[in-house]
């Protein structure tokens, strides 16, 4: 039994691979760019709107009220970071039940790719809010002796994080596997549904988290002064 | 292979009890999350939104311990660096 699809490589060329992430990870951009790329074609303004763009548009006017509920902000500039972030985890968790799709945030790499990204835009959108100085002062508080523990909760969070979506994925998909082969019928199904529960709430939870690490390094500021 | 066979015999022992034990706690605290915010519901109907929204992520960060613990189990499991180094140095 694979634990992760990293190990299914289809080619190898020096030190890439292409592996089954990849693979599914393209097929989900695919996915994902196509259907938007086909909606907004023909986009309109009128009342009458086709269900694709209805869809769209009740999930992009969703994702702005949650990210404007866990941040207190105006939740525009962080909709392309943590939009993309739920739509992509989201829509490889529900392909999850596809049978022979291995989701590629089952895959390490992958949930530490994203978890690196909301990392790195911690500081990104702190800095550009409040300005180096101000930024590296919120390491610092209450006195100087948090500083390692702040930066050891930095990382930590971002480590789990990572290792958050991936368990759960992986687990999802590992216990299908196991009752597939000790119990063939009804049960699986049943993991399946679960799977699509916790598939969901984990991109949820995935998007939340990111948006409150980032409101909490842009709240620094604000609360000194 | 005597020692293939206790390293086998240990890593499943261990990774039974890591995920036995590892379930226990954050079970309990997830439960008591849940039963809090439930109270808090039934007191405060209109806050329910935002109840679930903050027992999720808390519940997500409690959950994180259970997760190591079977990310652990695995791989003791199935990917046992120590397996492997003893196979590779009894193959080669």
């Amino acid at each position: 039994m694979e634990i992760s699809p990293d190990n299914t490589v289809y080619l190898s060329y020096e030190f890439m691979k292409l592996n089954d992430t990849l693979v599914y990870t393209w097929v989900v951009m695919f996915l994902l760019v196509g259907f938007s790329w086909l909606v907004t074609r023909k986009i309109t303004s009128s009342s009458v709107i086709s269900d694709k763009q209805n869809i769209l548009e009740i999930l992009v006017d969703g994702l702005l009220t949650q990210i404007e509920g866990a941040t207190n902000q105006r939740p525009e500039r962080f909709l392309p970071l943590l939009g993309t972030l739920f739509i992509f985890i989201l829509v490889s968790n529900i392909l999850a039940v596809v049978p022979g799709f291995a989701p590629p945030t089952g895959s390490l790499s992958t949930t530490t790719a994203f978890s690196l990204i909301v990392f790195f835009a911690v500081p990104y959108y702190g800095i550009k809010e409040n300005g180096l100085r101000n930024y590296l002062k919120s390491y610092i508080q209450p006195s100087p002796m948090m500083l390692p523990f702040n930066i050891i909760g930095e990382v930590s969070r971002t480590f789990a994080l990572a290792v958050r979506l991936f368990g759960n994925i992986l687990s999802g998909t590992m216990m299908g596997a196991i009752l597939l082969v000790i119990m063939p019928l009804l049960v699986p199904v049943i993991m399946q549904l679960l799977g699509l529960l916790i598939g969901v709430v984990q991109a949820y939870i995935f998007t939340v988290l990111a948006a409150v690490f980032i409101a909490a390094g842009l709240e620094v500021h604000t609360s000194n002064s | 292979m005597e020692t293939l066979g206790w390293i086998a015999f240990g890593s499943v022992i261990a990774a039974g009890l890591c995920m036995g034990i590892g379930a226990i706690g954050p079970a309990i605290g997830q439960g008591m999350a849940l039963s809090r915010a439930l109270s808090a519901i039934a007191q405060q109907p209109d806050e329910t939104n935002t109840i679930v929204k903050f027992l999720f992520v808390g519940m997500a960060m409690v959950e994180s311990t259970a997760i190591y613990c079977f990310v652990l189990a695995m791989i003791l499991l199935f990917a046992n660096p120590f397996w492997n180094f003893f196979i590779e140095k009894a193959a080669g």
